[in-house]
């Protein structure tokens, strides 16, 4: 049951931090590659100091890094949001895929990462963490005047300029948050769930998160019970390989599962769902 | 003419930086990466090769973008195209070469066409985002293809491999020379991207394309059918990216592994990008990371760094050409 929880961790706290940025009116299509490179540099740290708790610091320092360096284009220069997002996402395929092979060599080895301790089995830092951001989540975003704001940013932002606020730093600080929340998810997959690393290691889970934001309908709680849905289809996957081999069911339906369920629950519950008014457009000061 | 030499001379600085960056030796390796990408008959036969699907995908992208469609599904596509085209291939051992190859090219393309149709019938029926959705077939279709290689795609007798049935050489793309991948597939690619500048701005069904493409709520209050048109869009896109993977495959592979797609389907996104998604401009950024690629696989056999520095070399030039595009605009608002 906790291991749900440590598998669906590294989504939830990415899905949860997209939600806040989603519901600022950004679609941040680079969540992949920020959590590639925070899952990089939170391993390199933990494995440099032997200390897994400066691998998270580190994840999260590149998160924030990644998502100022986004909000400069989407947010302040108001680039096309997708473009810049697949540009990050190269980026970072390249930096990790580079740095690992010069240092680690060309083959995929699997690096050996120290990994932060549990408290209980399948409970651990991260995941307490995980559960108590939900609702301080929900509460920030529905009870607070900043929460008030950052919706009315992505709702409609001429409203937001009309009554005196700034759109462009209302949007750069939920990118900064959600931005720490991605590096925090990255660095949580090599130093808390599987501690290694390999290239290509978030393997899509990033774009599965953007998926969980729309399915979820942009509310915290119900991202994080989609995200726990995503984790538990990666468990049976895991579980029904171990149980029933690959003999009778071909591996590769397993590892489709997660991406199978992301689509369907989007097929079943994507109508009716409304997204924020101005998500994904580029608000313009003068325009 | 001015914009294009500023984004040459940009695309060269960036390749220089991100030598610098890795620590790379500047002078040798750019000599490298030419000699890779350019030198005689073999050089260039791999860099026109290399270029070949990305020449398709990019052009796949930039139909659908036009029409304001973010097709980032090129991936899929491309693997569905081929495994439309190993299909018939398996189906139609019997048939006349020249036949069935050109029964594998069609097959490829109502492939590629029928997987982006996928996710524009869940955008129009179920409100699913083109981009969410064309990012999850791809994880789908990759999984696909390398299940359906082991298994019922698997050469029948070769216990070893996980492969299609290898092509017989009279159903192959022809080459020119066996010393180099040069073959006529390029020109197909020249071909598509001619038709596709000529469907896109100089007949209907494309004006209507870039005119949902501007303005969706326009397009559907002067009367459009603008579901028809973004369809049509997107099946062109996916039968471009599924072409691609159709021309790789009888061009230079000649079987399909769960290794096939190699991302051309992923970097026709960048390709897309830095042409301002337009199919002239297409063939040079094509062309360049085509050459890249050439020269790096070369580089890296033979002395340092590794391909994977293209990737960074895409990431930053599609920032610098966003960047680009911000000033020429801004000066463009202050001129008039």
């Amino acid at each position: 049951m906790f291991e749900i929880l440590r598998y669906g961790a590294p989504v939830a706290l990415a899905a949860c931090g997209e939600t806040l940025g989603q519901r600022a009116g950004v679609l941040n299509i680079g969540l992949e590659g920020t959590m590639l490179s925070s899952a990089y540099a939170g391993a390199i740290v933990a494995i440099r100091t032997q200390n897994p708790w400066l691998g998270l610091v580190a994840g999260v320092i590149v998160g924030v890094v990644f998502a100022l360096l986004n909000a400069l284009f989407v947010v302040k220069l108001a680039s096309d949001q997708v473009v810049v997002g697949t540009a990050i996402n190269l980026f970072s395929l390249g930096l990790t895929g580079t740095l690992y092979r010069a240092e680690f060599g060309k083959s995929g080895t699997l690096l050996k990462v120290p990994m932060i301790p549990a408290l209980a089995p399948g409970i651990d830092f991260v995941t307490v963490a995980m559960i108590l951001a939900v609702p301080a989540l929900t509460f920030i975003l529905f009870k607070t005047k900043w929460g008030l704001l950052l919706r009315s940013a992505g709702e409609y932002p001429p409203a937001t300029v009309s009554s005196g606020f700034d759109v462009i730093k209302i949007r750069t600080q939920a990118m900064l948050v959600a931005g720490a929340m991605a590096g925090l998810a990255g660095a949580y997959l090599s130093v808390g769930v599987s501690g290694s690393f390999a290239e290509g290691f978030t393997n899509g889970k990033g774009f599965i998160a953007i998926a969980l934001v729309t399915f979820g309908r942009f509310r915290p709680i119900w991202v994080f019970a989609a995200s726990m849905l995503v984790g538990a289809a990666e468990l049976v996957q895991f579980w029904l390989q171990a149980k029933f081999g690959t003999a009778n069911v071909p591996a590769e339906f397993f590892i489709a599962l997660p991406y199978v369920v992301a689509l369907l629950v989007l097929v079943i519950l994507g109508k009716g769902t409304r997204s924020p008014g101005a998500l994904g457009i580029p608000f313009r000061r003068n325009s | 003419m001015k914009r294009a030499i500023i984004l040459a001379a940009g695309l060269l600085l960036i390749l220089v930086l991100t030598l610098l960056a890795f620590g790379l030796p500047i002078g040798p390796s750019l000599q490298m990466l030419a000699k890779g990408a350019f030198d005689g008959e073999v050089g260039w036969g791999r860099t026109l090769a290399r270029t070949t699907p990305l020449i398709f995908t990019g052009l796949g992208m930039v139909v659908a973008w036009r029409a304001g469609m973010y097709n980032i599904g090129g991936e899929g596509q491309y693997i569905f195209g081929g495994i439309f085209g190993a299909t018939v291939a398996a189906v139609g051992q019997s048939l006349p070469p020249a036949l069935l190859m050109i029964l594998i090219l069609i097959s490829t393309v109502v492939g590629g066409a029928l997987y982006s149709s996928l996710a524009i019938w869940l955008y129009i029926s179920r409100g699913v985002q083109i981009v969410i959705s064309t990012i999850l077939l791809n994880f789908i279709a990759i999984q696909l293809l390398s299940f359906l290689v082991r298994g019922p795609l698997k050469a029948p007798g070769k216990f070893q491999l996980s492969q299609t049935l290898r092509l017989d050489d009279a159903v192959m793309l022809t080459r020119f020379s066996n010393k180099s991948d040069l073959h006529v597939g390029f020109f197909l690619s020249i071909l598509a991207g001619l038709a596709l500048w000529l469907y896109l701005f100089r007949s209907e069904g494309g004006l209507q394309i870039r005119i949902v493409g501007e303005n969706a709520r326009a397009a559907k209050a002067a009367g459009m059918n603008v579901a028809k048109i973004q369809w049509r869009a997107m099946a062109i896109s996916g039968g471009l990216c599924g072409l691609a993977g159709g021309v790789e495959y009888l061009g230079i592979s000649g079987a399909i592994d769960a290794g096939f797609a190699q991302q051309w389907g992923f970097y026709g996104i960048p390709v897309a990008l830095l042409a301002g998604i337009h199919p002239a401009g297409v063939f040079g950024s094509g062309l360049y990371f085509g050459a890249l690629f050439s020269g790096t696989q070369y580089m890296s056999r033979f002395g340092s760094g590794d391909q994977t520095l293209i990737f960074v070399i895409q990431g930053v030039a599609v920032l610098g050409h966003v960047l680009l595009n911000y000033y020429a605009k801004r000066k463009e608002v202050e001129r008039v």
